[in-house]
């Protein structure tokens, strides 16, 4: 019964999918579309993007400064440490987890509701591609502007971790600068913004299709908003495994 | 013209619509009449391609509905406009931005031709001047009428009303039923209405289909409404003594004057 279901909806999504890589009606408003999603998606996470980023940098530094206290490990490491623990998962999993809740929970709010409101019958009737054109746009946004907060996130992690250890004086500027610049694989951040695009499709096709196959009043709108998030949450993390075990 | 020709609809075990075969005809105000849970609003939604018959067809002048593809049915949406038994007006855009949205996706009019193609919509409808305001800001009544200048834009040789009148007071109903016919009678265009209020049976009721737990079970215009003996009918229409009572007169006073 679970894996027909699953089975059921794998199937939906891939035909929802499908439907929604069409010819645009008009060309002009896809664009205006994806460029209000660019802001409502980017701009309007920024905030909590650069709040959570510089706590997590603060925290991993910390802790490794913490953890490396007595020990032989030169104590610039934390510094290389942060980086690439930053760069490599806490800049595109956490940014997309958050992400997942905040922009994935209101997509589906979004589109359940126009659901509901029969605003996508509206369109259906007017001649619109609704899956093209409430679906497609979000997803351009969101893989164009998702990788641009995650590298955000990563720049402000470091410098989280910076505030945490050199202000207070646990290790140098120097040190955590040298740290910083010693053994930096390039591939690290090539493999950043390869989880931070496949997170970004991931967690807005999800939630896109979570709300526009919403049946039912307010309460399964809410609950087509969680399964958004928790769905989109659980695929960011079998992701996030599968990069690793691809791109190590 | 539309037709339907042995339409079938079942969600999971539950048949809705059972064999209808009917026709809607051009020009004039046709109206889908029949108790909650009759199957009205499935049936106006399998004739605009929302809903997919389980068996059966339907025809636009000819043309059967269900055998295009996605992109033919598209195109024959866009001769078709539909007022929602909720309006569906877009919360987040104005009244004008809300009627100007169908030209915006499928037209290539200038700024000024839709500015203006907007005030003539709103103008049909008797709404001038509210381009401006949000939905929220604007009553029921006159929010159906922004639906119907909506759905009027493109110049629709098909009109779908879903229970226009709902949520109305009985002389708003009057006006938008009025509305619904005048568009009809100048704009020679085929409207299908969904409602069971009395008033607009009566009022423009030109071809009338009964619909009674997903049968087809009368079809006629308003004027056989008074003189049917049809039991299912006088059930559904005269539902109240009040209402027996008037037909009764009317009926009278008809027979007296022959």
């Amino acid at each position: 019964m679970v894996i027909d279901n699953m089975l059921y909806n794998l199937g939906r999504y891939v035909t929802l999918l499908r439907s929604s890589v069409a010819r645009p009606e008009k060309f002009s408003m896809y664009y205006k579309e994806t460029m209000r999603q660019m802001d409502a998606i980017g701009v309007g996470s920024v905030f909590i993007v650069l709040l959570i980023s510089v706590f997590i940098g603060m925290v991993t530094a910390v802790q490794f400064a913490d953890q490396l206290g007595d020990s032989f490990v030169p104590s610039y490491y934390i510094g290389y440490i942060v980086r690439d623990i930053t760069i490599i998962e806490m800049a595109p999993t956490i940014t997309c987890l958050v992400l997942a809740g905040k922009v994935g929970s209101n997509l589906a709010a979004e589109i359940g509701g126009m659901r509901q409101k029969e605003h996508i019958d509206a369109m259906e009737i007017m001649g619109v591609n609704t899956a093209a054109y409430l679906i497609m746009p979000k997803i351009i946004a969101a893989v164009v502007v998702i990788p641009m907060l995650v590298a955000i996130s990563a720049f402000v992690s470091i410098i989280g971790g910076y505030i945490s250890t050199v202000v207070p004086g646990t290790i140098s500027h120097t040190e955590y600068v040298l740290g910083l610049r010693s053994f930096f694989v390039p591939r690290y951040v090539f493999m950043m913004f390869v989880k931070a695009a496949v997170f970004a499709f991931l967690l807005t096709s999800v939630s896109c299709y979570m709300g526009y196959y919403v049946k039912g009043g307010s309460i399964e709108l809410g609950q087509a908003s969680t399964n958004a998030v928790v769905v989109s949450d659980v695929l960011i993390l079998v992701f996030d495994f599968l990069i690793a075990l691809l791109l190590t | 013209m539309i037709r339907t020709q042995d339409i079938t609809k079942s969600f999971g075990e539950n048949e809705v619509l059972k064999g209808i075969t009917t026709e809607f005809y051009d020009g004039k105000p046709n109206l889908i009449i029949g108790s909650s849970g009759a199957g009205k609003t499935v049936l106006l939604k399998l004739l605009v391609g929302l809903f997919k018959p389980t068996s059966g067809k339907v025809f636009y002048d000819d043309v059967d509905l269900f055998s295009l593809d996605d992109e033919a049915i598209r195109e024959v949406r866009m001769k078709v406009g539909m007022l929602f038994q909720g309006n569906a007006l877009f919360d987040s855009m104005t009244v004008g931005e809300n009627i100007r949205f169908p030209m915006d996706m499928f037209t290539k009019k200038t700024a000024g031709e839709k500015a203006k193609r907007v005030d003539e919509c709103l103008e049909m409808v008797n709404m001038e001047g509210v381009n401006d305001r949000f939905p929220s800001e604007v009553s029921g009544g006159m929010q159906k009428r922004v639906g119907i200048a909506r759905a009027m834009v493109l110049e629709p040789k098909y009109l779908f009303c879903d229970e226009p009148n709902s949520g109305l007071d009985p002389k708003t109903s009057i006006l938008i039923d009025e509305l619904i016919c005048d568009l009809t009678y100048k704009n020679n265009i085929t409207t299908v209405i969904n409602t069971h209020d009395m008033n607009s049976v009566m009022g423009i009721g030109d071809n009338i289909v009964l619909l009674k737990d997903g049968h087809l079970v009368w079809q006629g215009d308003k004027s056989q409404v008074l003189e049917t003996d049809k039991e299912v009918l006088q059930d559904f229409i005269f539902a109240s003594p009040f209402l027996r009572r008037l037909r009764e007169d009317a009926l009278k006073q008809r027979h007296a004057h022959d």
